[in-house]
């Protein structure tokens, strides 16, 4: 299982700030498209994805029991 | 927790206490940054901005640029606080502190401290307009990632 954590605009999208994959392996790219059209997130292609608090890239695999986050382009400070 | 150098608060920001969390006698010089919510942004007023962070990637992400900082100017000491939820008009969003002997290396890494936090920190902000509310992005208007992430300088693989 992923667990895949959301912020911004996409929590309000998905109305959840927490998503359960009953999955064990899947690419960030592959994870990017299965969560936008489940979930009618916008802007997914601008967003990063953090495994474990670390920015990954597109090809990199998440694996079951991974922390995933989706970044969407960030505005602190 | 007082003691953190690089905190994410839901409370009002004490800049004092931020600033002594760098003094120290070798310092000569200490830079404090304040960012504070704006009222107006290209003729747009706003009421109130809501802050979100994912905390444990955000403090370590602020790590992260005190290594930078580290690396570039190795005389100093950095602080930074910053703060979610709801803030209103006028009130800090973030505090960066920096002490080194000489003042160069203090204003050069405290603006650094912002760029960088603008780009690879993960906190939002949601501007409430009187006509509306949105969540902020790519607040430089460029392509936000053209390396498909934030380039993370002297990255540990």
């Amino acid at each position: 299982m992923i667990t895949v954590l959301l912020f911004a605009h996409l929590q309000e999208e998905a109305k959840t700030s927490q998503i359960e994959l009953e999955v064990d392996r899947i690419t960030v790219d592959a994870l990017k498209k299965d969560l936008a059209q489940r979930f009618h997130l916008s802007q997914l292609e601008h967003a990063m994805v953090a495994i474990n608090e670390e920015f990954a890239l597109n090809e990199d695999t998440i694996q079951s029991g991974d922390a995933v986050a989706i970044i969407p382009p960030v505005s602190g400070g | 927790m007082a003691d953190q150098q690089f905190e994410i608060l839901e409370t009002p920001i004490e800049t004092d206490e931020v600033i002594k969390k760098v003094e120290r006698r070798e310092a000569g010089a200490i830079t404090t940054f304040i960012g504070t919510v704006r009222e107006w942004t290209k003729g747009k007023k706003t009421l109130y901005l809501e802050y979100q962070a994912y905390k444990p990637m955000a403090v370590k992400m602020l790590k992260q640029i005190d290594h930078e900082i580290q690396a570039q100017w190795p005389d100093t000491k950095l602080a930074i606080t910053h703060r979610i939820g709801r803030l209103d008009i006028s009130d800090i969003a973030v505090v960066i502190a920096v002490s080194s002997p000489h003042r160069k290396a203090a204003y050069q890494a405290n603006e650094y401290a912002i760029e960088r936090i603008k780009q690879i920190v993960p906190i939002w902000k949601k501007e409430h307009w009187e006509d509306g509310e949105t969540w902020i992005g790519d607040q430089l208007e460029n392509v936000p990632y053209p390396a498909g992430k934030p380039e993370i300088k002297d990255e540990e693989s």
